[in-house]
């Protein structure tokens, strides 16, 4: 028996890795891209041996052997260096010789990709293709009674408002007697959600904001984006772009020495304050960039030193309730822009997020509440958070719309989904859905990066390195030999493309339903869905 | 589709008006149903102005439930419609034992009552004696009301204003609204039927409300005992009305800014149009997006037309001095009104409000950009 070489537990043969190599020698030039373009370096040279029987005519010769040698690829098993089917390779590779192939079983990789007692952290989102919101229906088709609308030519109204709405009769005082008036916005009701500055590479924020500016100032679609956790770039901060844009502070307060000694040269207020409390993907965990991805220009604009990995806690420090939060928090960010901007939290959709909300509809510098469901994405975070950890959006969102009915705040406080929406390609009809549940609008990530970006991500384990900064299209890296393979400016011509087609699929739902003057919140009559469980759970018809 | 016709004069006129014009307008309506509210009533009830009337379908065990609950609060009936239907209903109509229309002393105890507390307490009255007959079907309730009267009924309207004898000389009033058909996208129920009433409000719809679920959440959630039944999608048209002026102290001109506010574009260069923009916010819940058309009547006696924001249901306003009509079609005004300049009459656009105060000497006209 020949020899194995060292046989470790963790030793793995290609089958056992969830995405295998298939090459084809034939069609190789061995130009070496592939190998180039690997962000694991799961492809190597391979030198290979090959015997060949020869066996002549005749008795006279006796057969034997030719041994050569051919060159191509070798597909590395270590799990440091496993395949991660990005599909790079085959991008490249200019004979379409090489791409990979998923597993036929379960691999045997997600035992061992543990090395040192650290367990699986990658970016991306939740390994489950399945979605619920795909599975809604839209019932309520105008016909002959009240006739469909045309989504083509008739007018749309499909803003939706963010902030603190006072109830009509406080209004009417307020407005009689001079009295505050919450701000609120008119905003477009998709939002591109929170993905910081040093998660994302500085490309992909640029193309995602040239996008929404152009978006508001040439398409006058009014909409936003949020900052994430990373603060926000000294220029941004002082330019008349910063109106569409959420800054977002979180428990790592990163960013905000930057932010605050920016607010005297501001020319324009932002457009909300976010206060992060929890996000979808990792609930309850907090924020996290690692090192890879903390050089010189993140670590400035972040106030922290380049080259270590930046956890925000799980909590807010300083705050341990929600009345501590909401008094400290929210209405010191208030005062800081002299209560001229809406300040909303965000949590991880939960099942207490009931008692949040409650509280929250008890002060009145409370302008909504961004729920971001078990779906969400990330930069970074431990599988088990991913996978495991959080809530479904949809009962969520209807839980919290059907709460603030029964109080009658349903118009006062809006309520912002996200987590999931779009995850297999249902873009418009997923926002819809949330819509109609109770959403005042939906927020975004993964789907735009995919969209505008082309991210290779997937609910099938595909790619999810975002956290290390080896992002293959540049979207989530801070090497600019990778995010110059990214152009800011057709960046931002798929954003401006993803809304407008997103802008007709939403008239195409909500046309046939016979709406065009409001955005259709809360008009679960039209909703229904095969379920009957679920419709039990949402209140919406049972459809078959 | 629905069929609607309001009309206004200074002399009272039988229902009969009213009927006519519907049948005029059949072409567009099932026949299956008929709603009147008539106010500012002429004939014997004209005496008894300040007293509630009651108007509604009593079985012969609901009427005697009603005397005992009525007497028990210190009601007193003062006076009383005989409505007397023909032996054989119309095809469609069901046997009732009695239509009541009667006119009641107030309480004693409620006389010394500030005006608001004796509406607030009429109006639970209505809605417990509503409660009260909807188990069995032994009562429905359609209004109780100082000079209010409100007849309801399954059926083509000219074949149930013969078997009710609506030609009936007590039977007069100065504002009479009418709707034909019965709300059929949802079971027959006399509730759904039109025009809805509360405390003085009435309106009448002609079309589907395709925003009636938040709207009806938005109403229910009020906490107000009078924002209740929504049997079908067009009472809420009523309760906006009584909510924009008696919950929010707001005249009919923010009514249509409410329910069909300006867009966000519009308001940007209306005169107003930062305290619209506040209120379209505020009430963003109330706005409505059917194809409607809304024919009301205020306390005042004022009766009004708006449109949804496209104008996707008609209507016409005409008449002349003394007497003014609002109608789904024109044949509905030519019947009721035939000698009228019809060079003046109105067809009110998708940004109009066209009102006939209760002096009926012109119809007013004022669209959302001017105020």
């Amino acid at each position: 028996m020949e020899s194995m070489g060292t046989l470790t537990p963790s030793t793995l043969s290609r089958t056992d890795l969830p995405w295998q190599l298939a090459w084809s020698r034939e069609k190789c030039t061995l130009c070496g891209q592939c190998t180039a373009v690997c962000p694991v370096r799961a492809i190597e040279l391979g030198v290979h041996r090959k015997r060949v029987v020869q066996v002549g005519l005749g008795l006279a010769e006796k057969p034997g052997n030719v041994f050569s040698v051919y060159h191509g690829i070798r597909q590395k098993t270590e799990p440091a260096f496993a395949c991660i089917g990005c599909g790079m390779c085959d991008l490249v590779c200019p004979n379409g010789a090489i791409r990979p192939v998923r597993g036929g079983e379960p691999d045997k990789l997600r035992f061992h990709n543990n090395a040192g007692g650290v367990p699986r952290r990658r970016g991306g989102r939740r390994n489950d293709p399945r979605s619920l919101l795909d599975e809604i229906k839209f019932i309520r088709i105008s016909m002959l009674t009240d006739p469909a609308l045309d989504a083509g030519r008739h007018d749309f109204e499909l803003r939706t408002l963010l902030g603190r709405i006072l109830p009509p009769e406080a209004l009417v005082r307020a407005v009689q007697d001079n009295g505050w008036i919450p701000p609120v916005r008119e905003i477009y009701p998709l939002i591109i959600g929170s993905m910081s500055f040093g998660a994302l590479s500085p490309n992909m924020w640029e193309g995602l904001q040239m996008g929404v500016a152009y978006l508001n100032e040439e398409m006058g679609m009014p909409v936003r984006i949020c900052t994430g956790e990373g603060g926000c770039p000294p220029r941004l901060l002082r330019s008349r772009f910063l109106k569409y844009v959420i800054l977002q502070i979180a428990s790592g307060y990163f960013g905000w020495d930057e932010i605050i000694h920016a607010l005297p040269e501001m020319k324009e207020d932002p457009c909300a304050i976010e206060i992060k409390y929890g996000q979808g993907a990792k609930p309850g965990d907090g924020g996290l960039l690692m090192w890879y991805k903390v050089n010189r220009l993140i670590a400035a604009i972040r106030g922290v030193p380049p080259g270590v990995s930046l956890p925000s806690p799980p909590t807010h420090q300083t705050k341990y309730s929600i009345e501590e939060s909401v008094a400290k928090m929210t209405q010191s960010m208030a005062m800081a822009w002299g209560f001229r901007v809406p300040v909303y939290p965000k949590i991880s959709a939960t099942s207490t997020t009931l008692a949040v909300l409650n509280n929250l509809t008890r002060n009145p510098y409370a302008s909504g509440l961004a729920m971001d469901g078990e779906d969400g994405g990330t930069g970074a975070a431990y599988n088990v958070s991913m996978n495991t950890m959080g809530h479904p959006i949809a009962s969520n969102i209807r839980d919290a719309y059907l709460n603030l009915v029964k109080v009658g705040k349903q118009n006062e406080i809006p309520l912002f989904a996200g987590g999931g929406i779009g995850k297999n390609g249902n873009l418009a009809a997923n926002a819809a859905a949330l819509i109609m549940l109770g959403a005042s609008g939906v927020q975004i990530g993964k789907y735009i990066m995919q969209a505008a970006a082309g991210c290779l991500g997937s609910e099938t384990d595909r790619c999810n390195i975002c956290n290390i900064g080896l992002c293959p299209k540049g979207i989530t890296s801070q090497d600019p030999r990778l995010y110059r393979r990214l152009d800011p400016e057709q960046v931002a011509q798929r954003v401006v493309d993803t809304y407008l087609s997103f802008d007709t699929e939403l008239k195409k739902i909500v046309a046939p339903l016979g709406r065009s003057t409001s955005l259709p919140i809360g008009m679960s009559d039209a909703l229904g869905i095969a379920d009957a469980t679920a419709a039990e759970r949402l209140r919406i018809s049972h459809v078959l | 589709m629905c069929r609607l016709f309001a009309v206004t004069s200074r002399e009272p006129l039988s229902p009969m008006t009213a009927v006519h014009a519907l049948n005029v307008m059949k072409e567009g309506h099932d026949g299956s149903g008929m709603g009147l509210f008539l106010t500012d009533l002429g004939g014997s009830f004209e005496r008894f102005r300040g007293s509630p009337i009651l108007s509604g379908i009593f079985s012969n065990e609901g009427l005697r439930a009603l005397d005992r609950y009525l007497m028990d609060l210190d009601f007193t009936v003062k006076y009383k419609l005989s409505i007397r239907p023909a032996q054989i209903p119309p095809a469609g109509t069901p046997k009732r034992d009695n239509y009541v229309v009667r006119a009641y002393d107030y309480p004693p105890d409620w006389l010394a009552l500030p005006q608001e507390e004796r509406e607030h307490r009429l109006m639970l009255t209505r809605l417990r004696l509503r409660q009260m007959g909807e188990a069995d079907g032994s009562m429905l309730i359609f209004s109780f009301w100082p000079d209010v009267i409100m007849i309801k009924e399954v059926g083509d309207p000219m074949e149930l204003a013969g078997y009710l004898g609506l030609d009936h000389e007590e039977l007069q009033a100065r504002v009479i609204l009418a709707q034909g058909r019965q709300n059929t996208n949802y079971a027959i129920n006399i509730y759904a039927c039109h025009p809805f009433f509360i405390q003085g409000y009435a309106t009448m719809t002609n079309g589907e409300n395709t925003a009636f679920v938040p709207i009806r959440e938005f109403l229910t959630s009020r906490n107000y005992a009078g924002y209740t039944g929504y049997q079908s999608d067009s009472e809420v048209f009523t309760h906006i009305l009584h909510y924009t002026q008696k919950g929010l102290g707001l005249g009919l001109d923010l009514y249509k800014h409410i329910i069909t506010p300006l867009k966000d574009g519009e308001l940007g260069h209306h005169p107003n149009g930062t305290k619209l923009k506040q209120i379209k916010q505020a009430c963003r819940p109330l706005i409505i997006d059917g194809p409607n058309c809304v024919i009301g009547c205020l306390p005042d006696k004022t009766i009004f037309m708006v449109h949804d924001s496209k104008k996707l249901r008609p209507g016409i306003a005409g008449g002349s001095p003394g007497m003014f009509a609002l109608s789904s079609e024109v044949c509905g005004l030519d019947a009721a009104i035939p000698a009228r300049n019809k060079s003046t009459d109105i067809q009110p656009m998708k940004y109009d409000t066209v009102m006939i105060p209760p002096g009926r000497d012109e119809v007013i006209r004022w669209n959302q950009w001017e105020r």
